[in-house]
């Protein structure tokens, strides 16, 4: 059996002290293998996000074990740390985080930026997942001049410029009407269908999230239904 | 994230938000502009007198003359001074109608054997009557003697020479009109007639050829009077102690003596302290416009304190300014820690955005601060300061230039530490929360 891509233990995420106490996970333990699409689904306040902020490493679990590829992720620290957030995930959110005064080019750019690349190189391979996304021809507007779409299909260029294992997707078509939201869950699949990539949706639409291979619901910090385990 | 493009970065978000960016950078600017003046002046005021120390003395000649009680003349605790046959009236540095015990032939054979002293002559004062031109009016006037290594500044003409069997003299500018003369060049080559008492009451004429004309400046050679050469010196000299005898002529009020051009302020203050040992008092040039310069140097340490508090206050601008685009910059830094920017790294953005902001400012308040100065002391130099030739009231050198801009960077680099400290330390997580 290979080893999954990522491997939860029991994981526990509390916020505060005290009396003021907020446990926001109370023990979760799944497996996602390389290539799936899971969606994490659940209420606002359920712990979704917080699940997805552990999953991503931006935030330490309080008790259990995030595994990366096998690895005990709480070993890496500093520059490790950065450089495996750096090389394995991308990141698109409903909010976009686009900067919004500089070139859809220089949004792109900027993992490529952060890890170092050659100038060069960088614009390439940004015209090159610009392209991917149609998105080319905007490269020199800025981002603030973007419908919502074209948004959206930016900061998926900027996710999959640094060649990612894994696509975290946070409510990706919440900002965006039907027709818009659905053209870019057809890339965010097809990224995941074609190239192979992980894909992590949060989301707390049902629709979006019959599209994944799986579904893990979250209610009140613990994992309630894993579709894999019906499946199985 | 490399060097450069972090530097790069830093470079485009400093003007992210122009308006506020600009407006610090003004208060910078306020700033080292208000320095770069003071630091100018400081420079403009100590050149002019280290021009002048040159022109008043050689930096390895030292004045020397007897040590004497303070109070000569005054009664004080220990009550009157006792006479002195020796002492003398004296046209030196005290004060008029004071005395100093001279120095006779005896002293001067003494101050030769002190170890370190290379070279001994004795300062001969000479009081002329009067000076002619032709059939004009008749001046008053004094005479100094140029030491070696003395320069005279010289608006015509050469300087007299030391060699040369021939009366030479430089006469101050101001005479030249007085003098009956048209301009300094015409005076060049015309005879002067120096009218001399000796001790017998009798009045002798010398006639001098004027070489050349001196300009005016605070400490001229001779005090502004004529500067003439050592033959004419010796003949004033001579003339003047007709009637003299001759074991009473050689009473010196000073002597110069020379020392090691390459001697350190330590062996200056060693060949000092022996010739206190020995019963004389020296005094360097240096030591004379020591405490003016020291003067200035405290008025311009005043100035520039103001100048650094106008950066100070500056440096608050920055302070907030950057407080202000780490908060509306939460959601890009959260982001790109999420992508593996390093908190370092974030750190480097804000504070390299400081030193930015600090260098534009700095550049720019130097820059116009230069091309201010440099236009107030020309425009002085012709009107306020027209009496004093020579004179740079604002000078500037590369070196203080420079460190002014290092100094001011490295305050808004400071100033930035705060603001970029906490982008560095923001929680990815906080930062990408979203409502």
């Amino acid at each position: 059996m290979t080893t999954p891509i990522i491997r939860v233990k029991d994981v526990h995420k509390s916020y505060g002290k005290g009396p003021n106490r907020f446990d926001a996970l109370k023990g979760v333990t799944f497996d996602i293998n390389e290539g799936e699409s899971v969606a994490i689904i659940g209420k606002s306040g359920s712990g979704k996000s917080t699940l997805m902020h552990v999953l991503a490493l931006l935030d330490a679990p309080t008790a259990g074990t995030v595994e990366l590829e096998g690895i005990d992720t709480s070993t890496l620290k500093g520059k490790k740390l950065n450089r495996a957030r750096n090389k394995t995930f991308g990141f698109v959110f409903q909010q976009f985080f686009l900067t919004a005064n500089i070139s859809v080019l220089e949004n792109v750019m900027l993992p490529m930026k952060i890890a170092g690349v050659r100038r060069s190189e960088r614009k390439a391979r940004a015209h090159t997942a610009l392209e991917q996304l149609e998105m080319d021809d905007k490269a020199s507007n800025k981002a603030v001049n973007l419908s919502g779409g074209q948004k959206q299909r930016s900061v998926i260029a900027r996710a999959l410029v640094n060649n990612p294992r894994i696509i975290f997707a946070d409510e990706p078509t919440g900002n965006l009407d039907t027709a818009t939201g659905g053209n870019v869950e057809d890339i965010l699949f097809a990224l995941n269908r074609d190239k192979g990539i992980t894909l992590i949706v949060v989301t707390h639409d049902d629709e979006l999230a019959a599209r994944c291979d799986r579904r893990i619901y979250i209610r009140d910090g613990l994992l309630v239904n894993d579709t894999t385990e019906v499946a199985a | 994230m490399n060097a450069l493009d972090l530097i790069g970065t830093a470079a485009s978000n400093t003007f992210r938000s122009k308006t506020r960016t600009v407006l610090t950078i003004l208060a910078i600017f306020v700033g080292a502009f208000t320095l770069t003046i003071t630091n100018g002046l400081g420079t403009g005021i100590n050149r002019y007198i280290d021009d002048t120390v040159t022109s008043i003395g050689a930096e390895d000649v030292m004045t020397v003359s007897v040590s004497q009680d303070a109070n000569t003349g005054f009664a004080d605790s220990s009550g009157p001074a006792e006479y002195d046959p020796d002492a003398i009236a004296s046209d030196g540095f005290n004060r008029p109608g004071s005395t100093v015990v001279a120095l006779t032939p005896d002293d001067l054979e003494t101050l030769a054997s002190i170890d370190g002293v290379l070279d001994v002559e004795a300062t001969k004062s000479i009081s002329p009557n009067w000076i002619q031109s032709g059939d004009g009016p008749q001046y008053l006037t004094s005479v100094g003697g140029l030491v070696d290594g003395q320069t005279v500044q010289l608006a015509a003409g050469t300087a007299p020479s030391a060699d040369s069997d021939a009366f030479e003299l430089n006469v101050p500018i101001s005479y030249v009109e007085s003098l009956g003369f048209a301009d300094a060049d015409a005076a060049v080559g015309q005879t002067l007639t120096i009218a001399i008492t000796d001790a017998e009451r009798t009045q002798h004429l010398v006639d001098a050829t004027i070489v050349g004309v001196a300009e005016e400046s605070i400490a001229a050679t001779g005090a502004g009077g004529l500067v003439v050469n050592d033959a004419l010196t010796d003949e004033l000299y001579s003339t003047q102690n007709i009637g003299i005898a001759l074991d009473e002529q050689e009473r010196y009020a000073q002597a110069s003596i020379r020392f090691d051009a390459a001697a350190t302020d330590a062996d200056v203050t060693a060949l000092k302290e022996r010739l206190t040992d020995a019963g004389y008092t020296g005094t360097t040039v240096a030591d004379q416009l020591g405490t003016f310069k020291t003067i200035i140097d405290a008025i311009v340490l005043v100035l520039n304190a103001f100048a650094i508090i106008a950066l100070l206050a500056a440096s608050f601008g920055i302070v907030n300014t950057l407080f202000m685009s780490v908060q509306e910059r939460t959601r890009e830094i959260g982001l790109m820690k999420a992508m593996g920017m390093g908190g370092g790294k974030i750190f480097g953005l804000f504070s390299l955005e400081a030193v930015i902001i600090g260098f534009l400012g700095s550049a720019i308040g130097v820059g116009i601060g230069m091309l201010v100065g440099t236009g107030i002391s020309s425009v002085l130099a012709g009107a306020l300061l027209a009496d004093l030739p020579g004179l740079t009231l604002i000078a500037f050198d590369p070196l203080s230039v420079t460190v002014i801009i290092f100094v001011v960077m490295a305050i808004a680099f400071l100033a930035g530490t705060l603001p970029a400290a906490r982008a560095a330390k923001a929680d990815p997580v906080e930062s990408l929360r979203y409502e």
